[in-house]
């Protein structure tokens, strides 16, 4: 194989309170297919934007041909042939393909010759078997075929190694074969590829070699031969030991939720959710796993009342509720604590008040007919503060200020205060460190214990084993697999939320 | 030379920098403004001498200031009060000429009704009338979330120019000599003053409004749920809270309070309805809004600045200088003011060599 064109090494990226890459090892060689495998903030993206010159690493070191290289922009890297295709394009809509891809050209002359670069691209476009129309607009353009003119405009920069983060995410399965013939083709004429992906499907398809990782590390590199679904799955998501947290067993409880072949629609009016049915038990925690986008927001969404359902039905405590109000639902009893904690959970700006009364201003207690009782609002809030132990100057301050973890500990604190029947918990450890995880964790065991039935919504798989007494996968809108947390089997588990259920189309174009 | 200057955001907005940003920009536009005042070759110091004299100087040069800060006052809390929901309600303009256009039909049609029925008659006409030129825009804001600033901005000139049509037309005075006035009003429907002066208690409708909308939005529930509605419609949604309402509401109560102030300078000024009734007010007011940061007690002292400014620049136009050096010392005051915001949020820290240089490498 000879020497490795690029040589990572030890590379560690440290954010704010998260170890996002630690002493990763990375080798790429010319030629090849690398695929860049683990669940979400496992640290894949990251380490690519380090290649990519888009973030310095912390510790570490880069080798190009064996010399070092430090990179401060995303420029650095182009020039020492290295290119990214981001998820989200970055293409100047109203202009052409070719306008596209040569504006960071500089030359000397003030005018343009596109003209030559539109043959010149024609021409580059099919050596790799990339056609586009050069003088077409971006925006009229398919999806793939903008991502191919970002391909193409790598290319054409001189990169030799290519990068995309999560390139079939945004493809149909047909544009998804032609993506893999064009990156068949450019590894064969001598290029580099490296793809971040967390199917294992496309493992199996593509990649010659594949590095996976998890929690910021690597766990294993595999050559083409010894690539195995089942060893991914262990390397991804595979813990030998899953710890759960001391507690006692609640037995058969009442049914609180039940939802019963609900469909409904995302945010771009496509199907979001496929006839989706489950069932949550009072004093019993559900937990769901699944890759981020496979309708989890969307259900959130639609029990809380804040998405409306095009079919089936959803029931509370017996009652059907299907497409009540917010309000209606918080009346019922639902609790519930979103993905998005300073978007939708929390008022940044509004002080510590203001936010621990979201949901129950309008209760008698806190409020008449006009005006707020404020004096009951500070009690209120003081009480909370000091029952879950939050430490802040001041009740006056906006909740900004605030650390993430202290943040979802009141935001949990004021659901679990209006006394829910149900509560809704959407990645509610995501971007805490541990010691406040640990204290997010205490508390949904605790509302178990007070009888709440609880659905927990998550993308790690610890959190689920830890807290969860059935778990269930979400995939494509459907919730998939039902299990005591006894007889669940992490491999299995992994199996699904990669996408190979039963009846799912497995192979994505075999080789 | 570079100068490696860093802007830093604060956490909290630095409480010194917001006294002192507007106090330094009323200066700074004062001293801008001066330079083409030195410019046309007179001296700035005599010419804003004569207008602060002239606006605070005398009894009658302080009742003008205050004569023309309540129209300014009254639309300015009808602004804000949208403004505080995010809802960018430019139309205080129309609206005021529609509040002052209703009040002035109760008086043409019923002449002989005695002050008790004819002043709170055209006080409802006015709040009904300026609300309801806001209600299009709020309707196609709430449901279909059609860009409030461009709807609210046209009525304007749809409001301006009715009023015109019926001062030209069907409600000409026929004793008026062929001007573009109504018929003078029956002193029953001319708003009581104060003394002697031309104040007269529109000051009273915008102190006793002042009050009610501190209170409101400090311990109404209606007030707090503008607060979040503004921060954030998402986070208000998940609260249960009904947008579409609230968002209706506020845009019909900030319309009226805008037709509030056109009755008043009707009926308390004007003492007819003619056109120009209003030099800009509505569009001033916005201003003064956003200068007082959407404070109700601000809005006061910010609305008799700008009084100063108005009579002071009316009175100055004897010295030969135009009466819109006033509008020119308003723009500058708000240019500063908003280029000076970012010291308010961010704080301004120079840069060591050695930091620089590791910031460029």
């Amino acid at each position: 194989m000879g020497a490795p064109f690029i040589k990572m090494q030890g590379i560690v990226k440290k954010f704010p309170g998260v170890v996002a890459n630690d002493h990763i090892d990375l080798d790429i060689y010319l030629g090849e297919i690398h695929a860049l495998l683990g669940e979400n903030g496992s640290g894949k993206s990251t380490l690519m934007s380090v290649l990519a010159g888009l973030y310095k690493p912390t510790a570490g070191k880069i080798l190009i041909n064996g010399v070092e290289k430090k990179f401060g922009s995303p420029r650095d890297a182009i020039a020492n042939g290295i290119g990214m295709v981001h998820q989200h394009f970055k293409l100047v809509e109203p202009l052409t393909v070719a306008e596209n891809i040569t504006m960071a050209e500089r030359e000397g002359s003030f005018w343009l010759k596109l003209g030559k670069y539109e043959h010149e691209l024609i021409q580059f476009g099919a050596k790799y078997g990339l056609s586009v129309n050069p003088s077409a607009l971006v925006w009229q353009l398919s999806v793939g075929e903008k991502q191919r003119v970002e391909i193409l405009r790598i290319l054409y920069q001189g990169s030799q190694v290519l990068i995309l983060d999560e390139p079939t995410a945004v493809l149909t399965p047909q544009e998804t074969c032609e993506l893999f013939e064009n990156l068949r083709t450019m590894a064969n004429e001598g290029c580099a590829v490296i793809f971040i992906t967390h199917k294992l499907n496309e493992v199996q398809a593509l990649a010659d070699r594949v590095t996976v990782l998890r929690g910021g590390k690597v766990t294993g590199v595999l050559q083409r031969d010894e690539i195995e679904t089942k060893r991914l799955v262990r390397l991804m998501v595979g813990r030998d030991v899953v710890s759960h947290y001391d507690r006692k067993n609640v037995s058969d409880g009442q049914i609180v939720l039940e939802i019963d072949r609900v469909n409904a629609l995302n945010d771009m009016g496509l199907p979001g959710l496929n006839g989706l049915s489950l069932v949550v038990r009072e004093g019993e925690i559900l937990g769901l796993a699944g890759v981020a986008g496979n309708g989890q927001r969307e259900l959130a969404e639609v029990i809380a009342g804040l998405r409306k359902t095009t079919m089936g039905t959803v029931r509370l405590r017996g009652e059907d509720v299907t497409n009540l109000s917010p309000l209606e639902m918080i009346r019922r009893g639902v609790g519930y604590v979103p993905e998005d904690r300073m978007g939708m959970g929390l008022i940044p700006e509004l002080n510590i008040t203001d936010n621990l009364v979201l949901k129950c201003y309008q209760h008698p207690r806190f409020s008449g007919r006009w005006l707020l009782n404020n004096r009951e609002i500070y009690n209120k809030s003081t009480q909370l503060v000091e029952q879950y132990q939050v430490k802040i100057p001041s009740l006056e301050q906006p909740i900004k200020l605030l650390s993430g973890g202290n943040m979802q500990r009141l935001l949990l604190a004021r659901e679990i205060a209006n006394e829910p029947k149900l509560m809704v918990v959407v990645y509610p450890v995501r971007g805490l460190d541990v010691g406040a995880t640990e204290a997010v964790h205490k508390l949904l065991l605790e509302l178990r214990l007070r009888r709440t039935a609880i659905l927990l919504i998550s993308e790690d798989l610890d959190e689920i084993f830890k807290l969860a007494d059935r778990v269930g996968v979400l995939s494509r809108g459907q919730v998939v697999g039902d299990f005591n947390v006894e007889d669940a089997d992490v491999e299995e588990i992994g199996l699904l939320m990669a996408g190979s259920a039963k009846g799912v189309e497995n192979d994505v174009c075999p080789r | 030379m570079f100068v490696p200057v860093r802007l830093e955001k604060r956490l909290v907005p630095s409480p010194v920098m917001r006294i002192m940003v507007p106090l330094v920009s009323v200066i700074m536009a004062l001293v801008f403004c001066g330079i083409f005042l030195a410019i046309t070759g007179r001296d700035p110091l005599e010419v804003y001498a004569a207008m602060f004299a002239g606006a605070l100087g005398s009894a009658y040069g302080l009742s003008e200031t205050v004569v023309k800060a309540i129209p300014l006052m009254l639309c300015a809390l009808g602004i804000s009060v949208a403004f505080r929901m995010q809802l960018w309600n430019i139309g205080a303009e129309g609206q005021f000429y529609i509040g002052a256009f209703a009040a002035t039909w109760l008086p043409l049609t019923f002449p002989n009704l005695p002050g008790y029925v004819m002043i709170p008659g055209m006080i409802l006409l006015g709040l009904a009338a300026g609300a309801m030129w806001a209600f299009i825009p709020a309707y196609l804001r709430a449901k279909s979330n059609v860009n409030e600033i461009i709807t609210t901005l046209m009525f304007n000139y749809v409001g301006i120019l009715l009023v015109d049509y019926f001062v030209y037309g069907p409600w000409r005075d026929p004793k008026g000599l062929n001007f573009p006035l109504t018929a003078r009003f029956a002193d029953a429907a001319i708003l009581p003053t104060f003394g002697a002066s031309r104040i007269h208690i529109g000051i009273v409708f915008a102190l006793v409004l002042v009050f009610i909308l501190l209170v409101a939005f400090k311990y109404s529930r209606w007030g707090y749920e503008i607060r979040v509605i503004g921060q954030s419609e998402r986070a208000a949604a998940y609260a249960g809270m009904n947008i579409q309402r609230s968002i209706f509401y506020v845009m019909l109560i900030s319309g009226a309070i805008s037709g509030l102030a056109g009755m008043a300078e009707v009926s308390g000024i004007a003492g007819r309805l003619q056109p120009g009734l209003s030099p800009g007010y509505g569009y001033t007011a916005i201003i003064i809004a956003w200068l007082s940061k959407l404070n109700p007690l601000a809005i006061v002292l910010v609305s008799l600045l700008f009084g100063v400014l108005q009579v002071g620049g009316y009175l100055v136009q004897t010295f030969g200088v135009p009466a819109t050096v006033a509008s020119m010392v308003q723009g500058a005051i708000l240019f500063f003011v908003v280029g000076g915001e970012i010291f308010i949020n961010y704080s301004i820290k120079i840069a060591s060599r050695k930091e620089a240089l590791t910031e460029n490498d």
